[in-house]
């Protein structure tokens, strides 16, 4: 692609045919991501926080559904075969409920947090853009940065929030509430949290990085908040 | 005009009209701008606040389009460039320098400076280099490792123009330059954009409010109210103000 590139004459703007900026390597745009990260560190921990917190409340509704959900119904009432399966569904749907509750808090908590890193950092894009910089340059810089980010956040913020629902119900139940937490279940929702997680994580940096990294430069320059 | 006079216009704008709508109301922040640039020349832009220098000089840089009209530049109409073709013009041919510096706060000086040729492709040792040099020629070169927010502003608008210099472009555009320095920052800055231009032949576009531009200006274009009032050459004002004062200087 290079070799096809007129080269630049001094003094001229415009060189002929093939010149045209091309994609930087993934692997620079990586280590560009990087850095912004820690550089930032204080500042991508807040952010990261953010995320954490929607996922480890997701991680706390999850352990705790999935014990209360395989916890036999004591029968000590004299219930019913019929009336016991009916308790059974109706907690079922309160804990699905919870998890969905937990899921738009989560959201809500991840979208804010990443659209403000993203918004404060409008007037950088707009340089960038000045400096040469492809628009999909950017957005694959932000998805980079988000990518990582959402990934160390999430996996964190499960431990963290899986752990204390669990140790809530040990609490709660005895050491006994652990038998009712198969290992399958708790794998299944470590996977459901990170990867919502990081999904979240990247669409809610990518789709304003995408719409700043649309405008023209002279708007992105502007922005000031 | 002589017979390669295709040569001798490095930036042509033909009837630019730029509007901005806000709210439903139209403001016209261009009327109608046509401005020719010869290749080499030091042109500055004077007019007060609200005028139009930075719309019209978003314009030229590629960093807007106009509303109406056409901007040429090597007698290649920018609408017709697409955003790669853009992208490349912005990032080898044309260096830009802002009133309000805008380095990349995260990084140090010289890797300000080297991020034009990054975007570039230009291996890093060959990158950080020609940083180092540049960031020599605007004497900053024992201040490579430091943050923008480390450097006063004169310094960081050094460290702008080391890196507006980064991929040896054709044009500068630089907007209020001086507009956030004190007046003898200010004229170091300008002489070393001077200094730029005679010495690499790069044409250099300055909007300005400071009168210690006109000094070293080839042209003085002055713009008010979104049009072009009236254009000035050096020779003719040192005349005149030296009929004025009796002498060759200017009081500024
Ligand atoms: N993005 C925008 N949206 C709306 N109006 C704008 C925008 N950019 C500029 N304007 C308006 O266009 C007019 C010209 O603005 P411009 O920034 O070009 O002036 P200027 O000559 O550079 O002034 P200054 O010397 O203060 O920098 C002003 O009235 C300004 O309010
Ligand atoms: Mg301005």
């Amino acid at each position: 692609m290079e070799s096809a590139q007129t080269p630049n004459q001094p003094g001229r703007l415009i060189g002929g045919a093939g010149q045209r900026q091309v994609q930087l390597p993934l692997a620079k745009a990586f280590s560009i991501a990087m850095q912004n990260i820690r550089v930032r560190f204080w500042r991508s921990m807040i952010t990261a926080a953010g995320v954490m917190l929607g996922i480890a409340f997701l991680g706390a509704t999850f352990g705790q559904s999935i014990i209360e959900e395989n916890t036999p119904v004591k029968n000590a009432q004299g219930l019913s075969a019929q009336q016991a399966q009916i308790q059974k569904e109706e907690a079922k749907t309160r804990q699905n409920w919870l998890v969905s509750m937990s899921l738009i808090v989560c959201t809500v908590g991840i979208a804010n947090s990443m659209f403000m890193s993203v918004t404060e950092r409008f007037k950088e894009i707009g340089t960038m853009k000045c400096l040469g910089a492809l628009d999909s340059f950017i957005v694959t810089l932000f998805l980079l940065e988000a990518g990582f980010l959402g990934v160390i956040a999430s996996f964190i913020g499960f431990a963290v929030g899986f752990l204390g629902g669990v140790l809530m119900k040990i609490f709660q139940l005895g050491p006994e509430a652990l038998e009712y937490l198969p290992p399958l279940r708790a794998i299944q929702s470590l996977g459901i949290s990170v990867a919502a997680g990081v999904i979240l994580t990247v669409l809610a940096t990518v789709m304003p990085a995408m719409k700043a990294a649309k405008l023209p430069a002279a708007a992105a320059l502007r922005s000031e908040i | 005009m002589s017979a390669g006079s295709g040569h001798e216009w490095i930036v042509r704008t033909k009837g630019v009209v730029k509007e901005y709508t806000m709210g439903g109301q139209t403001l016209r922040a261009l009327k109608g701008v046509d401005l020719d640039v010869r290749r080499g020349e030091y042109i500055s832009l004077m007019g007060p606040s609200g005028s139009g220098k930075s719309t019209l000089f978003n314009m030229i840089g590629g960093l807007d389009k106009p509303s109406e009209g056409n901007v040429f530049i090597d007698e290649v109409d920018m609408a017709q460039l697409d955003a790669a073709e853009l992208a490349y013009l912005r990032c080898r041919r044309i260096g830009y320098i802002f009133q309000t510096f805008n380095l990349i706060p995260v990084m140090t000086a010289l890797e300000n400076v080297t991020l034009p040729m990054i975007f570039a492709g230009v291996p890093s040792d060959a990158s950080a280099e020609k940083g180092m040099q540049l960031l020599k020629v605007v004497g900053l070169g024992h201040r490579y490792h430091h943050k923008p927010t480390e450097l006063s502003g004169g310094q960081q608008q050094r460290v702008a123009i080391a890196r507006s210099f980064a991929n040896d472009p054709a044009l500068i555009l630089a907007d209020e330059p001086t507009g956030n320095l004190d007046g003898k920052t200010g004229t170091e800055i300008i002489e070393l954009l001077r200094t730029m231009n005679k010495d690499r032949g790069v044409t250099v576009i300055s909007a300005t409010h400071d009168l210690k531009m006109v000094d070293v200006s080839d042209r003085i274009v002055y713009i008010s109210d979104g049009q072009i009032e009236r254009i000035e050459n050096r020779e003719d004002i040192k005349i005149s103000l030296g009929e004025m004062h009796g002498s060759g200087g200017l009081a500024h």
